[in-house]
C-alpha cells in the first residue's frame, strides 16, 4: 500500500477534532463586521478585541483611509506584478524613502510580507559556507529563513549572551573566516521580553558576526521615534539589518529590512521571495506609508503602555500566574493544563472578549497562555471589563482561588 | 586523537543520566522521543550538554536525523574527526 500523503497529519487531526464545533472552537472565529481597531460583532455578539495586532489602532486612522481609498482609486486594487517586473511604482519606491527617514539609514526593501523579509534576507545573506545563529525561542519565520537556505544553523538558549558568545567561539575555532548572521528578536511576542540587544550585539561583534533585529512587535512601541527595543536601548550602531512588518503596528500588511551596508541594494537582484512573488497593492503602500508618518511623531506609544500596564497589574494583583510584566503590549495568563485553557478562552469569548489561546509550539516551554495584545485604541473602560471578566472566570475555573 | 565511537557513546549515556527521568536502560538504539519520552526542549537542553562537553557545534541541521543515542555518538564522532 502506498502512502497517504495526509497520513503525517492524523495525530493533529485527532487533538483538533476533540474540539467542539461552531462558536466554541478557538480556531474557527470569523468577525461578521469590524466596528473599530478594538471591537467587532462575532457570533451576533458585540466583542472587544483583546488580542490583534493593532496595538497604534491604525487600521481605522483617518489619515491612512484616505491615503489608501486614493491610492486605490489612482493605481487600481493591485500590481499584478512583482517588484523587479511590473509591480514597482512610485509608491513602493516613496515607502522605502519613508523607512530610510524613519531609521536613518541608507537602504530600505519592501517585501510583500514580514514572513518574506525573514525568509529572504535569512536564506540569502546566509549562504552554504556561512553560520546563522538564532536565539531558540524566535518566530517561524526565522525558522524557516533558515530551513530554505544552505546555511548551518545553529541556536542558543533564549536572550542569553554568554550562551551565545559560547557558541560563536566555537564556530570561529573551527572556521574563523565564515560569514556569521546572529537573528535575534527586539520583542518576543507570546511573553513580551526584550532582547539583551547590546549584550547580543556584543557578543556577535566579538566574533565579527553580522546582527539581525526582527523589531515585528516593537516598531511603534518601543524608542523614541518608535524605531523598535534598539532605538529605546540606544544600541542601533551595533545592528547590521533591521527587519519588521506593517502588518502589527503599521495596521495593514507588509514586511521590510533596512540596512546601512553598502552593497544591501544587491538583495533586490538575488533574494527570491523579493522576486518571485507580486508587489503590494498600492493601497497598502499608501496607508504603510502615511502609518508609518504618524507613528514616528506620535505619543500612542504611552498610551499603549500605560494601558498594558493597567490589565498586567490588574491580573497580577489579582492573583494570577502572569508570564508578562507589563512593560510590553502584551498581557498573557500562564494556565495550568490545556482543557482550562480551552474553557478559559471559550468563556470569555461568551463574554464578549476575544483573546488568543496560545499553545504550544507557538509559545516557548510549552505554556498555555491566555494572550491579549493590547492596542493604544483600548479605552480604560474596556481594559476594566476584560480585567472583571478574566477575575470572574478565574474564579470559576479555580484558576484563582 | 579522537575519541572512539564507543568512548563517545559512553560519555554521551552520561551526559543523557540527568535527561533519563524513568531510568530507561540507555543502548545505541535507545529513541530520544519514544524511549526516553523527550520533549523537543529537553532534546535541546541534552544536546547542549553534550555540545558543551565536547566542545563541538552540532548545527540544527543534522537534528531530525538523530533519533537515537547512537547516532548522536556517530554524528560527535563525524564532527570530531572533520
Ligand atoms: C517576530 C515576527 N517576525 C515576523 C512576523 C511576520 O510578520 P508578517 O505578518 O508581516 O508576515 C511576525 C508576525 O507574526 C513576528 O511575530
Amino acid at each position: 500500500m502506498t502512502t497517504d500523503l495526509f497520513e503525517k497529519f492524523d495525530s493533529t487531526l485527532n487533538e483538533y477534532n476533540k474540539l467542539p464545533e461552531g462558536e466554541l472552537n478557538p480556531f474557527t472565529v470569523s468577525m461578521d463586521a469590524v466596528i473599530s481597531p478594538t471591537e467587532a460583532i462575532i457570533n451576533g455578539r458585540k466583542t472587544i478585541l483583546a488580542g490583534t495586532n493593532n496595538y497604534m489602532g491604525m487600521t481605522y486612522n483617518e489619515e491612512c483611509l484616505k491615503a489608501a481609498h486614493e491610492a486605490l482609486s489612482s493605481f487600481g486594487t493591485g500590481t499584478t506584478g512583482s517588484r523587479v517586473l511590473n509591480g514597482t511604482y512610485n509608491g513602493h519606491k516613496k515607502l522605502e524613502e519613508t523607512l530610510k527617514d524613519f531609521y536613518g539609514v541608507d537602504h530600505a526593501i519592501v517585501f510583500s510580507t514580514g514572513y518574506q523579509a525573514n525568509l529572504g534576507v535569512i536564506a540569502t545573506l546566509a549562504g552554504s559556507k556561512d553560520y546563522v545563529v538564532i536565539d531558540a525561542d524566535s518566530h517561524a519565520s526565522i525558522y524557516d529563513g533558515c530551513a530554505m537556505g544552505n546555511a548551518t544553523v545553529v541556536r542558543f538558549t533564549h536572550n542569553d549572551p554568554e550562551n551565545l558568545e559560547r557558541r560563536l567561539a566555537r564556530i570561529r575555532k573551527k572556521d574563523p573566516e565564515a560569514g556569521i548572521l546572529v537573528v535575534i528578536e527586539g520583542v518576543y511576542s507570546m511573553l513580551g521580553d526584550q532582547a539583551p540587544i547590546k549584550e547580543l550585539a556584543e557578543a556577535s561583534k566579538k566574533h565579527d558576526a553580522f546582527v539581525l533585529v526582527d523589531e515585528a512587535h516593537s516598531v511603534g512601541v518601543f524608542g523614541q521615534t518608535g524605531r523598535g527595543v534598539a532605538q529605546e536601548q540606544g544600541v542601533e550602531h551595533l545592528v547590521d539589518f533591521t527587519v519588521g512588518t506593517f502588518s502589527k503596528s503599521v495596521g495593514t500588511v507588509g514586511g521590510y529590512c533596512v540596512s546601512n551596508h553598502p552593497k544591501f541594494e544587491a538583495l533586490r537582484l538575488v533574494c527570491r521571495p523579493y522576486v518571485f512573488t507580486a508587489s503590494l497593492p498600492p493601497s497598502v503602500v499608501a496607508s504603510a506609508n502615511k502609518a508609518l508618518e504618524l507613528i514616528k511623531d506620535s505619543n500612542l506609544r504611552v498610551k499603549l503602555l500605560e494601558n498594558s500596564m493597567r490589565l498586567n497589574s490588574g491580573l497580577a494583583n489579582a492573583g494570577f500566574n502572569m508570564g508578562t510584566t507589563g512593560e510590553s503590549p502584551i498581557a498573557a495568563i500562564i494556565i495550568n493544563d490545556k482543557d482550562t485553557a480551552v474553557a478559559y478562552w471559550q468563556n470569555m469569548m461568551q463574554e464578549g472578549v476575544y483573546v488568543n489561546l496560545a499553545v504550544p509550539p507557538a509559545t516557548p516551554n510549552g505554556l498555555y497562555l491566555m494572550r491579549c495584545s493590547l492596542s493604544a485604541a483600548h479605552t480604560l473602560e474596556q481594559i476594566d471589563y476584560m480585567l472583571e471578566k478574566f477575575i470572574a472566570i478565574g474564579k470559576k475555573l479555580n484558576v484563582l482561588d | 586523537m579522537t575519541p572512539s565511537t564507543t568512548e563517545i557513546f559512553d560519555q554521551v549515556s552520561e551526559l543523557i543520566a540527568p535527561f533519563n527521568q524513568k531510568s530507561v536502560p540507555i543502548k545505541p538504539e535507545t529513541t530520544f522521543a519514544t524511549d526516553l519520552e523527550l520533549d523537543s526542549l529537553s532534546v535541546m537542553d541534552m544536546l547542549a550538554a553534550i555540545e558543551d562537553h565536547f566542545d563541538v557545534t552540532v548545527p540544527l541541521n543534522i537534528l531530525p536525523d538523530l533519533e537515537t543515542v547512537g547516532q548522536v555518538a556517530e554524528a560527535i564522532k563525524d564532527i570530531l574527526d572533520e
